[in-house]
């Protein structure tokens, strides 16, 4: 199948973008790298009457060590992320999770802010800022505002951002030179969307120590407190995570995101090097 | 453009058993390949079809949207065109009509209703979604077994039930099977199913159709694997003589039998041209190809054995069904697959009594096709599984399971329980060597010891006889649209000594543009950068049921061969009159008349008959210096290539995931014309033979939804999911072909699932986990791990 006809624009700063999304009465739709847009539109499951490309302003593709924090702008790609081209502070997570995104095709045009926005769950950028408690940042019309990782996916494909909003970036907190992680996603082959994520992160310095259930049918699962599942090798101690993350008892799902969850500890805990 | 030439230097072995580079690699591995999708014509529009959303219903009407009613077509405006039937002579068999744009009832998502044409392809789908159809939509019939069941709906309402053909081969009925049944030793049960599958060359279908005024002749270019019978079904349908249409092939992108299939699209199209008297192009994009053409592989075994108590067979019992889908395609009918079922499932083992009832089952899907391998794939993997099975009863390997009961070297030509004749090979000997090559003794010790992450290692094997080149004594009994008979080639000589083969035979990834070129340099020791090979035109070469069923080689390269040879003798008798000698004094040699004063080039004879035909000598054969002829093998009962493949794999039982470490195939293709090329084809059909053991399914809803649109949710193996295969080939030549050559351009593919099937299930025996179904998903093995009970018998009979 082949796209319905669609105008497309590339401007250059975010205000005419904004302004040509704002005027298009809800027909228009931003897009960076086009890796889930333009499968969709292709179907016509998507068919937006303009195509606002992002990828000409210069400001979304800046990224910059503040200090305690990083900033990524949200049309870097997952291959500048994964070649890391910029220090994103994140002490090696990001580019080892980058790396499995896809194919390198997909990569190189596919950004950050593109993936979080599209906000598909089995998706590894949703299920990482979460663990990086990730601050995103939002403007609009009306302005600028930052949502808190906790707050960006309300559901499957779905985020509080507005139509005629962008996100421009994240904001992470840097991790000490301590932190350890470990990111486990289990997928039918290399490049397939993940069937179930399990991570932890543990910086100890800075008093996080916490885990992600992702790839569920909503947003990724959060535990806050997850010192006694690195600490204690019991698989039972799982369970109620995985109860409270939504998932349902014995079933294949459950089953899978156990056995992430699982060895996503036992790697952290064996502070198993991550190739 | 010229060609570059491939590495080659003077001396290199060009003839038979030299792997030479590929002649086809230049264009394919430069992206220079001319596919249907490159054709661009003047004035050409595309198409985009209308397509049924539910699976089963009534069309109650079709509202064409006001202002574009002349970009829209129904089978209301093609009345004239006649449908696609399919018909087999098999007793009792039901033909369906497969009108080309639907007629009044629809039968499977996806099946054409309309026919919209613009400018662009999206504009011609702007159109489409404008097309009104109001359906009265009648319940689906999705699952064969239960569509067989009484008071299910109808696919075809005249009929009584939705059974395209029942068979039943009963083979040495006088030996009681309810005394085996109560007797023998061993008794093993399996209730086995492999998916539906959707074939899925790169190259999806497409056709570039245009009519010529000057010809009065309508040029069909179409991704096809067999030309001269689409055009045969062509211009039957489109009501033309077959003088009228030309069908062109180009580069194909992988045929697998999908290409084998005439469309209702290319009639369409082939109307439409001659109406709008413009060049239209319709290219299947990849959701037409997975969701509406034709699917593959469904097949439900429930298969009893009994053998001795050290493992041989006495008896082997299967019902089988074959998910036909809705409609009868052409030329092969939904028969085929499950009546070939009944007459291979032997495989290559001796028993005393076999029956076996087959169903051809109609559903509300889209048809099934032979897939490389046809049924022997989903065969092989009944059989392999319950010999296994037998091998556990008995306490003894697998493999020698397989010795016991192979047939021995000693005894080929062999005529097996189903009247199979396997012309040569020794069998055992390629367990004995793929046995050696995997080392099985070392997998067991590594079973003993366990993995250090927790996965379980499993052994299978798989072994079975390919029935390929297959003719007139075979095929007649089927009754289909085609039967193969003498195969034809033309050759001929231009007057610069470049010899053009044409043949009917088309290459969609086998090489046959390097092969054949093998063969004519085998004979005449013409440099292979010299030989032409003209393939896919039906304007330009000679009739021919085409490529399918492994037989181009054998077929095309014997004629090859023989009309090579034919024209070798008329060089001769023109060189030595050239050299002034006696025809008994000159030979052939180094691709030129050799004789006592000198030696005359293919060259210098090629001038000498075309521009100096002063100097040829008085009583030249007046046929000159092309051969047209044909070719049967001395027996059409077939070649029986054979292979065994042995695989280790590990399992992650706590994910389901498989992970082939080791993977070997012990082939015999007989005299191997290129042994890379058969490399390359093994490999190929390994890799869909993985798809089929680990990873394609095309799942429908209970309405008859197919749910995987898109090769997001049909997942295709991989680079990474394919490993490194190693080969050992046998070459024991056939006795009945003109090199000694067999077919064996699908082995791979039907091995493969069987082997994989029987190492998962090797690695989860001692868990008293055993998994009967294709793919072999992570879900299939985490589901048969959770649901595994105590009660779950080795042998299959519930204790």
């Amino acid at each position: 199948m082949k796209a319905a006809i669609y105008q497309y624009a590339k401007p250059a700063t975010g205000e005419s973008a904004i302004a040509l999304v704002a005027a298009s009465e809800g027909m228009a739709k931003f897009v960076s790298g086009s890796q889930s847009l333009g499968p969709m539109m292709n179907l016509r499951l998507a068919q937006p009457e303009m195509l606002v490309d992002l990828r000409g302003i210069a400001v979304l593709r800046e990224c910059r060590n503040e200090g305690d924090t990083t900033l990524l702008g949200a049309c870097v790609t997952h291959a500048e992320i994964e070649d890391r081209k910029f220090d994103d502070g994140t002490q090696g997570l990001m580019p080892y999770v980058a790396r499995g995104i896809a194919y390198r095709a997909v990569r190189n045009r596919g950004t950050l802010g593109g993936s979080l926005a599209h906000a598909d769950p089995a998706a590894d950028w949703i299920s990482t800022m979460r663990a990086l408690d990730a601050a995103f940042l939002v403007a609009g019309p009306h302005g600028e505002r930052t949502i808190a990782a906790r707050d960006w996916m309300t559901g499957a494909f779905t985020t509080p951002l507005e139509a005629d909003e962008i996100l421009t970036g994240v904001r992470l907190r840097r991790l000490s030179p301590a932190a350890r992680w470990s990111y486990y996603k289990f997928n039918r082959k290399p490049g397939e969307f993940a069937e179930a994520i399990a991570i932890f992160l543990d910086d100890a310095p800075a008093g996080v120590c916490r885990a992600v259930v992702g790839a569920i049918d909503g947003p990724p699962h959060l535990i806050a407190n997850a010192r006694e599942l690195i600490d204690h090798p019991d698989v039972a101690r799982l369970d109620p995570h995985l109860d409270a993350a939504g998932l349902e008892s014995g079933s294949y799902e459950y089953l899978v995101h156990r056995v992430a969850l699982e060895r996503a500890a036992a790697m952290i805990r064996e502070n198993r090097k991550q190739l | 453009m010229k060609r570059t030439a491939t590495m080659k230097s003077p001396d290199r072995p060009q003839g038979i058993g030299a792997s030479l580079p590929r002649k086809e690699d230049d264009r394919f591995l430069h992206g220079r390949g001319e596919y249907v999708g490159n054709i661009r014509m003047v004035g050409m529009v595309d198409v985009a079809f209308v397509r049924s959303p539910i699976a089963h219903g009534h069309i109650v009407g079709i509202e064409k949207p006001a202002g574009l009613e002349k970009s829209v077509y129904t089978l209301a405006d093609l009345h004239d065109v006649q449908p696609i039937v399919a018909n087999s002579g098999l007793p009792g068999f039901r033909p369906s009509e497969q009108h080309v744009l639907a007629s009044g009832k629809v039968r499977q998502v996806g099946e054409a209703i309309a026919m919209c044409v613009a400018a662009t392809r999206a504009a011609a789908e702007d159109i489409a979604a404008q097309v009104f159809v109001d359906f009265e939509e009648l319940q689906a019939v999705v699952d064969m077994l239960e569509a067989r069941r009484e008071g299910s709906p109808l696919v075809h309402e005249h009929w009584s039930d939705n059974v395209f053909l029942e068979t039943f081969v009963d083979a040495n009925p006088d030996i009681d099977l309810e005394a085996i049944r109560r007797e023998a030793p061993i008794k093993v049960h399996r209730k086995l199913r492999t998916a539906r599958q959707s074939m899925a060359p790169m190259e999806g279908r497409g056709v570039v159709a245009h009519w010529d005024r000057r010809l009065s002749q309508l040029i069909v270019h179409t991704s096809a694997q067999m030309p001269h019978i689409t055009r045969t079904g062509l211009a039957h349908c489109l009501g033309l003589d077959e003088g009228q249409v030309r069908v062109i092939a180009p580069d194909v992108g992988g045929g697998f039998g999908y290409k084998g299939i005439l469309l209702p699209e290319e009639v369409c199209c082939g109307w439409l041209a001659m109406h709008l008297d413009k060049p239209v192009r319709w290219l299947e994009d990849r959701r037409e190809q997975l969701t509406a053409n034709a699917n593959c592989r469904e097949h439900d075994y429930d298969i009893t054995a009994y053998a001795t108590r050290d493992g041989r067979l006495i008896a082997v019992d299967c019902e089988a069904n074959v998910d036909s889908g809705a409609y009868s395609s052409y030329p092969f009918s939904a028969c085929l697959e499950a009546a070939q079922v009944g007459s291979i499932l032997p495989g290559p083992y001796k028993m005393d009594r076999y029956r076996c009832r087959t169903w051809s089952v109609a559903t509300n899907k889209p048809p099934i096709l032979p897939y490389r391998g046809v049924a022997r794939t989903g065969v092989c993997y009944a059989i392999e599984s319950i010999m296994d099975a037998i091998a556990v009863e008995a306490g003894i390997e697998p493999y020698q399971v397989r010795l016991r009961n192979l047939v021995e070297p000693h005894e080929m030509p062999y005529d097996n329980i189903t009247n199979k004749h396997f012309d040569s090979g020794d069998y055992p000997e390629a367990v004995r060597r793929a046995i050696a090559a995997i080392d099985l003794a070392a997998v067991r010790a590594r079973q003993q010891r366990g993995e250090p992450d927790g996965r379980r290692i499993g052994f299978g094997m798989a072994i079975f006889c390919e029935q390929g080149a297959h003719g007139t004594s075979v095929y007649h009994g089927w009754g289909i649209p085609m039967v193969p008979g003498y195969e034809p080639v033309v050759i001929r000589l231009t007057p610069d000594g470049i010899l053009e083969v044409r043949a009917g035979v088309h290459s969609h990834g086998q090489g046959m543009e390097t092969t054949l070129a093998q063969i004519a340099h085998e004979v005449l020791g013409i440099d292979t950068e010299r030989v032409r090979i003209v393939l896919g035109d039906t304007g330009v070469t000679p009739y021919s049921t085409g490529t399918w069923g492994s037989r181009s080689i054998v077929m095309a390269g014997g004629a090859l061969g023989k009309a090579a040879k034919e024209l070798r003798q008329r060089l001769l008798q023109i060189g030595a009159w050239l050299l002034r000698e006696p025809l008994d004094s000159v030979r052939w040699e180094k691709g030129a008349v050799t004789g006592v004063t000198g030696r005359r080039s293919i060259a210098d004879i090629a001038r000498t008959w075309y521009l100096a035909p002063q100097m040829l000598p008085p009583d030249v054969d007046p046929r000159g210096l092309e051969v047209s002829t044909s070719y049967q093998a001395k027996r059409d009962t077939g070649t029986f290539s054979y292979a065994c493949h042995a695989i280790v794999v590990a399992v992650d039982t706590q994910l389901g995931k498989t992970d082939i470490l080791d993977y070997v195939i012990v082939e015999d293709g007989g005299v191997l014309i290129n042994p890379m090329v058969v490399d390359g084809q093994v490999f190929g059909g390994a890799a869909q033979g993985i798809g089929t053991a680990l990873y394609e399914a095309m799942p429908y809803s209970e309405d008859g939804q197919p749910l995987a649109s898109t090769l997001a949710d049909y997942l295709l193996p991989g680079a990474t999911e394919v490993p490194a295969i190693r080969i050992e080939h046998m070459e024991t030549p056939a006795p009945y072909t003109e090199f000694g050559q067999k077919g064996i351009g699908e082995s791979g593919a039907i091995g493969s699932p069987a082997a994989i099937a029987n190492a998962v299930n090797d690695a989860l025996r001692p868990l008293g986990v055993q998994v009967n179904q294709l793919p072999i998903s992570p879900r299939v093995i985490v589901e048969a791990m959770r649901t595994a009970t105590p009660t779950h018998t080795a042998n299959g009979i519930p204790a």
